[in-house]
């Protein structure tokens, strides 16, 4: 069975300044992948490729069958199978929790407001916040506003979740009730692909860890290599975030 | 002072007065609701239009707001009727007004788009709404929340400068208090009572906007804060 | 065209500058002192004020004109001139938004500003003086050149009710007699933009090179 996602020395500029120098990695469907690496090493960049938010210069990328490499593709199709999380959650503040997960598949799937409800109704219950559903996001936490936002994008039916260091801008006593529904989401077998911070997580959750330095990846392998890794910057990386 | 102020004989003329304020009100609602569609659709340009069309906008609001509302009006008004266009005096004072308005409420609604977050936009695209649909939902919808307040005050400011067009023979309430003055030759007095008059409809316009913006906006109606 | 015209269109032109002229230094004075008055600590004159300001605001201009014009009249007073009649008004006018522009201004010198003044031991006036107006100073100028536009474009509400003979009274009368008004208050349009446009464009400059200051 081919990889739900597949890159292939994939490359990417901004201008002049070559953030991806060929990167390459498959993730299988039901696979729970970690990226890691320092701020410039290019994995959020990598991540926001796997959703057309940036365009590829070189390579292959291959999401869920589309793509990525040619010009033209289906981006409503791609985007139907593709949800995608944000490190500032980007909630729709003037939207409720209930309206902001309505509003895809209402506009997007054409589905009908009470079948709508439906739906937000037991994906925002999924993710712990069913008294929350008539707040709205300012009322929220940040912990809560992330889980909302993972709603979102779960109301869609995504093939494959992406997510984007979710749990940087928390305060810490927040992380750990978004971790716990990524937990769960896991366990349901979804697809996901993190760039991360939270090595723990990584370690207890993922199936694979993807290691990436300067635009490449590094080192890539079972969480295993997190306790014993081959590359000497893989060490050296993991000994410094664990002194933070 | 031997002038005797003779307050009773204006305000015997109130039926006056209050057709004066009927069109000064119609006027503002028409205004207002052209005005708004007009400064929506050309923030809307001038945010994300081809170069000529934003250029075009940019013309426009340049010169509205360097040039005085008087100048526009007789421009417009007087304009029309030399080219033969028999046009009644209400329509050719809304035309002028809300040419005026739009490029107001277009800057104002311009900011308002300008101060949603880019992550929002990213969000709305990566969850499948088209462009159109991103526009209304994530864009004008939080942005005319937003700038309500602003675009209230200026439609209040435009109520109390429609009387600018009592110049062109519209007969809104500074219009027809000339009719006022040359019966009585009570000028003064005339000029109290428009202001009293004034004050009360800008009072009753704003609070008129203020209960339209709960009833438009149903988070402002629950949580009272600013978007 | 004909050139009587626009000769008599450049003399409106003077009429609007002169007035122009006159309600920025007269209303600039007394916008200086509302606005002291709006943030005196004395709650009396401070509300007192606000109720000016307010009330000033919420009238029509024209209301404001018809009023000074006939008002001195009423009171035992000389009638006044056009241009005075119209000085006048548009000096209550202007004093109070420059009023409430200046308040601002003063109120948004950061308030450590303040505090750290009254720290000194400096008293009210000094701290005034030697700290907040020269700050206030500049966060004023974009704003307050702005409203100049809106000065020079009131003044086009001289020309009805006082009967001042500014660049819009003398476009009317020229159309009245040509019937041609596209072209004379094309033209009179015109002669307003090039005064009030590169006011803007230095109001909005200004505003730029302040926001990169305060960073």
């Amino acid at each position: 069975m081919s990889p739900i996602v597949e890159l292939k020395d994939v490359r990417k500029s901004f201008g002049s300044l070559e953030i991806l120098k060929g990167v390459t990695f498959a993730v299988n469907k039901g696979e729970v992948a970690a990226i890691i690496g320092q701020s410039g090493s290019g994995k959020s960049t990598a991540l926001r490729c796997m959703d057309r938010l940036e365009t590829i210069q070189g390579g292959s990328m291959s999401i869920c069958g589309h793509k990525l490499e040619d010009e033209k593709i289906d981006l409503k199709a791609l985007r139907r199978d593709v949800g995608i999380v944000f490190q500032s959650y980007n909630l729709f503040p003037h939207l409720t929790v209930a309206e902001n997960v309505m509003l895809a598949p209402r506009l997007v799937k054409g589905i009908k407001r009470a079948a709508a409800r439906q739906i937000a109704e037991a994906v925002i219950t999924k993710v712990g916040l069913r008294e929350k559903m008539e707040s709205y996001p300012e009322q929220l936490s940040g912990g809560q506003q992330q889980r909302v936002a993972i709603a979102r994008s779960l109301a869609m039916e995504p093939k494959l979740m992406l997510f984007d260091e979710v749990t940087s801008a928390l305060d810490p006593q927040l992380t750990g009730e978004v971790l716990r529904v990524m937990e769960q989401l896991a366990a349901d077998g979804m697809t996901m692909i993190l760039v991360t911070h939270e090595m723990g997580f990584a370690r207890k959750v993922a199936d694979r860890v993807i290691y990436m330095k300067d635009g490449k990846v590094h080192e890539m392998g079972p969480p295993a290599i997190l306790k014993k890794p081959s590359t000497p910057e893989l060490a050296a990386f993991i000994s410094e975030a664990a002194e933070h | 002072m031997t002038y005797e102020f003779d307050f009773p004989a204006v305000m015997a003329y109130w039926p006056l007065l209050l057709e004066g304020i009927w069109t000064t009100l119609r006027l503002t609602f028409f205004c207002t609701v052209f005005g708004i569609l007009i400064g929506a659709i050309c923030a809307i340009i001038r945010t994300g239009g081809p170069a000529w069309a934003r250029w075009m906008v940019g013309l426009y609001v340049e010169f509205i707001r360097n040039t005085p509302l008087l100048i526009q009006a007789y421009f417009l008004i007087f304009g029309i009727a030399s080219m033969g266009v028999r046009l009644p005096i209400l329509a050719g004072a809304v035309i002028a007004l809300t040419v005026n308005i739009g490029a107001y409420t277009t800057e104002i609604v311009r900011a308002g788009i300008e101060s949603i977050n880019r992550g929002q936009l990213e969000a709305a695209e990566c969850l499948g709404l088209s462009r159109f649909q991103t526009y209304i939902h994530v864009i004008i919808r939080p942005a005319l929340e937003r700038v309500y307040p602003a675009l209230s005050s200026q439609y209040v400011l435009m109520m109390l400068a429609s009387s600018i067009l009592s110049s062109v023979g519209v007969e809104e309430l500074f219009g027809i208090s000339n009719r006022i003055q040359s019966d009585t030759y009570r000028n003064f007095e005339v000029f109290v009572v428009l202001g009293v008059l004034y004050l009360i409809l800008a009072i009753v316009v704003r609070a008129g906007f203020s209960l339209l913006g709960l009833a438009l906006f149903p988070r402002r109606r629950k949580l009272g804060t600013p978007l | 065209m004909n050139w009587t015209f626009i000769v008599s269109l450049l003399w409106g032109l003077w009429g609007t500058v002169v007035l122009s002229g006159l309600t920025f230094l007269f209303g600039g004075i007394f916008g200086f002192i509302i606005a002291i008055a709006r943030i005196s600590p004395v709650p009396l004159i401070s509300k007192a004020t606000a109720v000016y300001i307010e009330f000033m605001q919420g009238l029509p201009l024209l209301v404001l004109m018809g009023l000074c014009f006939y008002g001195p009249g009423i009171f035992g007073y000389d009638s006044l001139t056009p241009l005075q009649a119209a000085t006048f008004a548009l000096t209550i006018y202007a004093s109070a938004y420059l009023g409430e522009i200046w308040r601002g201004c003063l109120q948004s010198v950061a308030k450590p500003q303040w505090e750290a003044a009254e720290c000194l031991g400096l008293t009210r006036w000094q701290r005034m003086r030697t700290i907040i107006l020269p700050q206030a100073l500049r966060i004023a100028t974009p704003p307050t050149v702005g409203f100049m536009v809106q000065i020079i474009k009131n003044t086009s509400i001289a020309s009805l009710v006082v009967g001042y003979a500014e660049l819009s009274y003398n476009a009317k009368v020229i159309n009245n007699s040509t019937f041609q008004p596209f072209l004379y208050f094309g033209i009179a349009a015109l002669m307003y933009f090039a005064i009030c446009y590169p006011l803007s464009v230095q109001s909005r400059a200004l505003e730029r090179k302040l926001n990169v200051a305060n960073r």
